[in-house]
């Protein structure tokens, strides 16, 4: 793929930013994320925020690899991969993706609290109108993957699996990592989910 | 030696395991929490939650003096409330090595305020040292003892949330093998602050900073970067770290130790360049003490005072272009905003539904029911601090007429009223108060991520622990009319509330339900409900209990329906007290 070229080769840092809701399983998915590009030997940062922020709100996970990072936060405009659990959080944090970059969303709608009491509407096309700003995006089914692995709540290493074809780490690293974090009794319908999402185009 | 990604937080715990820690107390605070939860990894370390900051301190404070290594954890505002003892501790000094680990959260992501813990190291005249990663959160841990030991002083640790909550690669270290010995050892004219003992102590406490502020000069945890660059900065904590990134080509001098400052180290420093930069987070505490040095410094005047830092800010702060070929994409719609909610199931949302009908004054507290101040709930009036919504309360009472007087409710948590609500209920009573206190008993605290305490019947090891009997608490402060209720049952809940309010005297209402996230199986997860189209009037009553799992779907029946998230919905009822049109049922399971 091209732009697994253009994230891994570039010799400086590569930002990918996460973002979801509160619940989502953001937080493991980035442990997992953070876990695999430490054993392919790079410098790695992760920042987020727990707490009040948690509960049911918008949540975002910031995670910076390369040959040395600094700061764990990533500059607006400059990350090269939104990687998005759910639409309308992955299109509120637009403006810190590359024009040139990827973003990565799942195909899911949870409802703000205005939306659901019926005095704002969420809007409208959001895969769309990520398409009209940057130049790759990717739409996963991750909840009907998930369903398909065996357990609707592994949506989460479904999308990793999509990101990890853009990533340089190996099918072997990821397994590795996967295998290190998650629990025994889920990590059979955790390494389905992840082959499914491996295979979404 | 191990590679490894640690956030800041499990790298102060591996830390004070490597140091032979062997007490660690605490009370949860976003975003100090984790790292006592990650002690419990290491067994040799005695550690627990304490009900309140100030008895964490004491606690650490008294096995410090038998001789222990010591750590303590807590919030920024934590030590508002500990600052009792810190003051005191900084004279006596330690005999086993003490750190105390304080969390700013600059930006306020889970905190009522953004003080900068950095002035009570200056205002207690304790050490303190600032990492600006988890590497130097672990090795200024694990040194912090040594120098607390060397210098016989507490030693403060600043993180702040960028700090605690990220993650960075870090290469652990051995543990020593063998903990300090322990014991009573009696030093009267060290540890009994009489007058006459801290008269003597004080010059100690003096000539020890400027011992350090020497010895700082040339230790390696105060570094210069030198590029050959034509600006100088000077940096300390995460603020380096947006600092490096947004200065490639400035030399940098990067504090480690924050207080006291290596003042010859600054001069020296200094003296190279034309343009010196101070780059810190909140307030101005490196720039102020640089400029009283004689140095002609920029520092607030450009980089933001409230708020935290990042490259961005800095960049912009300084009139700088964006991160090379960055193109930031256009403002968009507004989007409809997505604050953080009680979870569907949560005990508190029908207190504050009821509390919303009768109109109450709320003085509120600190913790997951804060967010009864956020609409449709809409029942929150005051929030302070931890425990002051019963004090407030009491005061509120004291100017209000007959009528008014009745309306006044504080609201506070089981966690949050053992941690210093009891004093203000204490007061209350003894002076006559009439208002009427409601606490959330939902045994555990809660926002903080589900932590034990003293009223739950569990330690923090998991293990069981005696528990406070809330209501004989109450009774035994003077208050005559304490009652226990089921905040499920609705009706009931409003019903005893409002005769509460109508009493003229002290009335202390305990809703009793566990937290739908609490640990040890307490809560139990009920079939989910749905809607019945054909019954659904649209009328919206359920929708304005706020209920994550309740949506409203304008397409269906005349005027559009509520409908249930079968994922989300934990059975508990609220939703069905409410439908006059018996429009709920229960799915089958």
């Amino acid at each position: 793929m091209s732009d697994k070229c253009s994230i891994s080769d570039k010799g400086g840092v590569t930002n990918i930013l996460m973002a979801g809701v509160g619940g989502q399983g953001t937080l493991l998915a980035s442990e997992i994320l953070s876990e695999v590009l430490m054993q392919g030997g790079y410098d790695v940062k992760k920042a987020e925020v727990h707490g009040m922020a948690q509960r049911g709100g918008s949540v975002v996970s910031h995670v910076r690899f390369g040959p040395k990072v600094y700061s764990s936060i990533i500059p607006e405009g400059d990350a090269d991969v939104l990687f998005g659990f759910e639409l309308l959080e992955t299109y509120r944090y637009l403006s810190l993706v590359k024009k040139s970059g990827t973003v990565i969303v799942n195909n899911l709608r949870i409802a703000p609290p205005s939306v659901a009491l019926g005095v704002a509407e969420y809007p409208e096309d959001i895969e769309s109108k990520l398409g009209d700003y940057v130049d790759n995006v990717r739409v996963v089914n991750g909840l009907e993957l998930a369903e398909q692995a065996g357990n609707p709540r592994t949506v989460n290493t479904v999308l990793l699996g999509a990101l990890s074809r853009t990533l340089a780490p190996s099918h072997e690293q990821w397994v590795a990592a996967i295998k290190a974090l998650v629990p025994e009794r889920f990590l059979e319908v955790n390494l389905n989910a992840f082959e499914l999402g491996r295979k979404v185009d | 030696m191990k590679k490894t990604v640690l956030s800041g937080n499990e790298a102060f715990a591996r830390a004070a395991y490597e140091a032979g820690v062997a007490v660690a107390s605490a009370y949860p605070g976003t975003p100090s929490t984790e790292i006592l939860e990650n002690i419990t990894q290491y067994e040799r370390i005695d550690a627990s939650w304490a009900p309140n900051e100030k008895v964490a301190l004491e606690v650490g404070i008294g096995s410090s003096m038998g001789g222990a290594r010591t750590i303590v954890t807590m919030k920024h505002v934590g030590v508002n409330v500990a600052a009792d003892p810190l003051f005191t501790f900084s004279y006596t000094g330690v005999r086993g090595g003490f750190v105390l680990v304080v969390a700013d959260d600059p930006e306020m992501h889970s905190s009522q305020d953004e003080q900068d813990s950095r002035h009570y190291a200056r205002f207690a005249k304790v050490p303190m040292f600032e990492p600006a990663d988890s590497q130097e959160a672990l090795d200024f841990t694990r040194l912090a003892f040594d120098v607390s030991e060397k210098f016989d002083a507490p030693i403060m640790l600043r993180s702040t949330t960028r700090i605690s909550h990220s993650k960075s690669v870090v290469e652990t270290g051995e543990p020593l093998e063998t903990l300090p010995e322990t014991g009573l050892q009696r030093d009267p004219g060290k540890f009994v602050m009489l007058p006459g003992n801290a008269r003597v102590r004080h010059p100690i406490v003096e000539q020890r900073l400027l011992d350090m502020a020497d010895w700082a000069c040339d230790q390696g945890f105060n570094r210069v970067e030198k590029v050959g660059g034509k600006i100088g900065i000077i940096t300390a904590g995460v603020a380096y770290q947006y600092a490096r990134e947004v200065f490639p080509d400035a030399d940098i001098l990067k504090l480690g130790l924050v207080f006291p400052l290596p003042k010859q180290m600054i001069l020296d420093f200094a003296a190279n360049y034309d343009t010196i930069y101070v780059i810190e987070e909140l307030d101005p505490f490196i720039e102020e003490q640089v400029k009283a040095m004689g140095i002609d410094c920029i520092g607030k005047e450009k980089v933001p005072i409230c708020g935290e830092l990042s490259p961005g800010r800095l960049r912009k702060a300084f009139g700088l272009e964006g991160a090379a070929n960055t193109e930031v994409a256009p403002v968009q719609e507004a989007l409809p905003p997505r604050p953080p909610n009680m979870c569907p199931g949560c005990p508190h949302r029908g207190v504050f539904h009821g509390l919303n009908r009768l109109k109450a004054y709320v003085t509120g507290d600190i913790g997951c029911y804060t967010l009864g101040f956020m609409p449709p709930l809409s029942a929150m009036d005051t929030c302070i601090c931890m425990g002051a919504s019963i004090g407030n309360a009491t005061g509120l009472s004291k100017v209000l007429d007959d009528e008014e007087r009745k309306k006044v409710v504080a609201v506070i948590g089981d966690s949050t009223f053992l941690h210093t609500g009891i004093n203000g209920l204490m007061d209350m009573v003894y002076n006559k108060s009439t208002a009427t206190v409601i606490i959330l008993d939902n045994s555990t605290t809660g926002m903080t991520g589900r932590q034990d305490n003293p009223s739950t019947g569990y330690a923090l090891d998991g293990t069981g622990a005696p528990q406070v009997d809330l209501e004989a608490i109450c009774r035994a402060l003077g208050v005559k009319h304490v009652e226990t209720l089921d905040p499920y049952e609705m009706d009931n809940t409003r019903e005893r509330l409002k005769a509460a309010m109508e009493r003229p005297e002290v009335s202390v209402i305990i809703t009793r339900r566990p937290c739908v996230l609490v640990k040890h199986d307490m809560f139990q997860r009920k079939a989910p409900l749905y809607v019945d189209n054909e019954k659904c009037t649209g009328c919206k009553a359920c929708l304005s209990i706020g209920c994550p799992a309740i949506e409203w779907n304008p397409n269906e029946g005349k005027r559009g329906v509520a409908k249930v998230d079968r994922m989300l919905c934990t059975g508990c009822g609220i939703c069905e007290q409410l439908c006059k049109f018996d429009a709920f049922g229960v799915c089958d399971e």
